[in-house]
């Protein structure tokens, strides 16, 4: 079980945590919300919870809760421009139903 | 899919729920604007990766409008239609404006606020403003992938209420939701995380394209307060352009050249300028219309001593703020660097040596205040919950209101921290009085006539009582935004009236700057004026008081006694029109001394009148 960071998703969270000042990596989870069922949850974590389970991908620190694994395993985390925009980018193969805007799914 | 930003622990936005915000600032020259991204502010670009926006707008004929760029580009083509520094207009009437005739618009009177006539129809300076924001959201909106919830939008902490309320409007023109407005200096304190700093005192020295500004904030539990600003408003980079082009022409023994070439040597002096900051020397070379050509070396030290006394000429501000602020260079903690003049070394030497530190610069100055307005947007979106913070600012000029005799009381004083509401009580003048009037003024000086009206209104309806006796409560309320409302209410009856101060046009920094000074040389002048007015306020007062209580019990006078009062009542009327306050104390004294008798005898009058008919014993039960 597992979840990856692109080397350009890397780059940009490790700079960001730099720029931040503190923060023990990057927190991953989901949450039952959205006009799909589920949404990501992507934040800084400042410290690691009992229950977290913990990957390292690029020499990014990734924090996820075992209940949110489950929908999430094998993801690939990626930062992309779109145009003006830049962000983040979930590639999840457990994913079956994406609503119109893609900020909810349902597995 | 869309793309998801780092939020703070435990902040992540529901779908379709994210709060984006941004910071503008809506700059004199260049505008921009900036947001928070996972956790850190930046400034975002437009298509071509530019972060400034020229703050030009150009109106053309078929009614379409070009903002930035564009406009820039036709500047001296079509001068008429296109608007640069419309900032300088802000709130302001015509004759706020110096040297309109050396501006090449068609500026219109109109009442408040002057316009402009274009090739499209007469347009507001909130007009062009709202062009520029109208780009600003639109950039942002692109990069953000979404609707803005609300902008904070920054302007230069001297702005009065005419100048933010402009402000504001061009904001809603262009469709934002002004969340708040931030002082720039304090916006650029933010951005270099002063707020989380040590507390203490902290000089934000900016200097812009055409405007210098100087502000001593401090910092005190987590909360900014502008103790004192002062600047040019007519001192920028522009000048120093100007120095090394002067500098061309003389080297180069050229004289009056036409609009191009001109153009050409101050593009190319700017160029030098900013080649300058990174080298030792520099190669100006350009082909004049003539056909003539110009290759000079400029030295780093030539420029610099040419443009000693510029540099000087910002000090001389701050050394007004510090002594504004009641504090000496020791007391400066730190000295934050804004605008791009300040990249220059001498600049940044020349601060260095006056506050005995070196400045703060490691953020790009001409980002700095837009940053700092962003992490404040993001804080009144929502997005940050532990570390919130307020931020405090202060009314640069005492407001007050007109009390008889034409004075001025003041209710707020300058320098308090807004937002601030502050009451005081004022009665009646006269018996019977059902009405009063309350003028709203701001100002440092004694008398109403030497400070700026902001409005007036009135309250109506006070129950009819003897002077003195109603008693109406006046509230001056400073919103965040410094904006004024005042209210009037009679405590007994409750009659209430308001009005929300959007004074008919501003003041401009320079006047403030000459307020400031002429009630500090006119402070014994003033004094004098006010205890005479006062006096004269009491002479008149007095003289009703006697001349009602003749009309009703001159019976208990004797002749004698009578023609007394009378030649006094006369000798005090005699000497009230004149400016000598002690001739009119003295008068009053005597007329005073006149009643003590008759006043005696009316008093008596009134108790046996009360007490007619009642024994001693009764009264004691």
């Amino acid at each position: 079980m597992a979840i990856t960071l692109t080397e350009s998703a890397a780059r940009h969270v490790q700079n960001f945590l730099a720029k931040r000042g503190k923060g023990v990596g990057l927190r991953v989870g989901v949450r039952t919300s959205g006009c799909s069922g589920m949404s990501y949850k992507l934040e800084f974590a400042d410290e690691v919870g009992d229950d977290d389970i913990q990957f390292t991908s690029d020499g990014v620190t990734v924090l996820i809760d075992p209940k949110s694994l489950a929908y999430v395993d094998g993801m690939v985390l990626d930062y992309t421009r779109e145009g003006l925009n830049e962000g983040f980018k979930f590639k999840n193969p457990n994913v079956k139903n994406e609503c119109g805007c893609g900020e909810s799914f349902s597995v | 899919m869309a793309l998801l930003q780092i939020s703070e622990p435990g902040m992540s936005a529901a779908p379709h729920e994210h709060r984006l915000a941004v910071g503008i600032d809506l700059g004199t020259t260049n505008s921009l604007v900036a947001t928070v991204r996972n956790g850190i502010s930046v400034v975002l670009n437009d298509e071509q990766g530019r972060a400034l926006l020229p703050s030009v707008v150009r109106y053309l004929a078929d009614g379409s409008v070009q903002a930035g760029e564009a406009a820039q580009a036709m500047q001296s083509e079509d001068p008429t239609n296109t608007i640069v520094s419309a900032k300088r207009f802000m709130g302001r009437g015509l004759s706020d404006i110096g040297n309109a005739s050396g501006l090449h618009y068609h500026f219109v009177d109109a009442p408040g606020m002057v316009q402009l006539r274009t090739v499209a129809g007469v347009k507001s300076p909130v007009e062009v403003s709202a062009e520029i924001l109208r780009v600003l959201r639109a950039r942002a909106e692109e990069a953000l992938g979404g609707g803005l919830v609300g902008a904070v939008i920054t302007v230069p902490a001297y702005f009065d209420d005419a100048q933010r309320q402009a402000t504001k409007d061009a904001a809603k023109l262009a469709g934002l939701n002004v969340l708040r407005l931030l002082n720039e200096p304090t916006a650029a304190a933010i951005a270099y995380g002063l707020d989380n700093a040590a507390e203490g005192v902290y000089a934000v020295y900016d200097l812009g394209g055409g405007t210098f500004d100087i502000s001593i904030l401090k910092l005190s539990r987590g909360v900014f307060e502008v103790l004192a600003t002062n600047g040019n408003s007519a001192l920028g980079g522009d000048d120093f352009d100007h120095r090394i082009y002067c500098w061309l022409l003389e080297k180069n023994n050229l004289s009056a050249l036409g609009a191009a070439d001109t153009r050409l040597l101050l593009t190319r002096a700017r160029a030098a300028k900013e080649e300058l900051t990174e080298h030792d020397e520099t190669r100006v070379t350009a082909i004049l219309r003539s056909g003539e050509t110009i290759d000079t070396v400029l030295a780093r030290q030539d420029f610099h001593d040419m443009s000693q006394n510029l540099v000087e000429h910002t000090l001389q501000p701050v050394r007004r703020a510090l002594r504004d602020a009641g504090l000496a260079v020791t007391d400066i903690k730190g000295v934050v660097m804004v605008g791009g003049a300040t990249r220059m070394p001498q600049v940044q030497r020349a601060v260095a040596e006056f506050f005995r530190q070196t400045p703060l610069t490691n953020l790009d100055p001409d980002k700095v205040v837009a940053l700092g307005a962003a992490i404040q947007a993001n804080v009144l979106a929502g997005n940050r919950s532990a570390d919130d913070w307020l931020l405090l600012d202060v009314i640069p000029l005492s407001l007050g209101i007109e009390t008889m005799g034409g004075l001025t009381e003041k209710i707020i004083p300058r320098n308090s921290t807004i937002p601030t509401a502050r009451a005081q009580e004022f009665t009646t003048f006269k018996d019977g009085q059902t009405a009063m009037s309350v003028h709203v003024v701001q100002g440092e000086r004694e008398l109403v006539a030497d400070c700026r009206s902001l409005a007036r209104f009135e309250l109506r309806g006070i129950p009819p009582m003897v002077a003195g006796a109603a008693r109406i409560r006046i509230t001056f309320q400073v919103d965040a935004d410094g904006l004024l409302d005042v209210s009037a209410r009679e405590t007994g009856s409750g009659v209430e009236a308001h009005i929300t101060v959007k004074p008919s046009y501003g003041l401009s920094d320079t006047e403030i700057t000459r307020m400031l000074q002429d009630s500090n040389q006119h402070a014994q002048d003033d004094m004098q004026a006010r205890a005479l007015r006062e006096q004269q306020v009491e002479a008149e007062q007095l003289l009703e008081a006697v001349q009602n209580a003749l009309a009703q019990d001159a019976a208990l006078l004797n002749k004698d006694e009578e023609a007394h009062i009378l030649a006094c009542m006369d000798g005090l009327r005699a000497v009230l029109q004149t400016a000598d306050h002690h001739a009119i104390k003295r008068s009053v004294t005597q007329l005073n001394d006149a009643t003590v008798t008759f006043a005696q005898a009316r008093m008596d009058k009134s108790v046996s009148r009360v007490l007619g008919g009642r024994k001693l014993t009764d009264l004691e039960t």
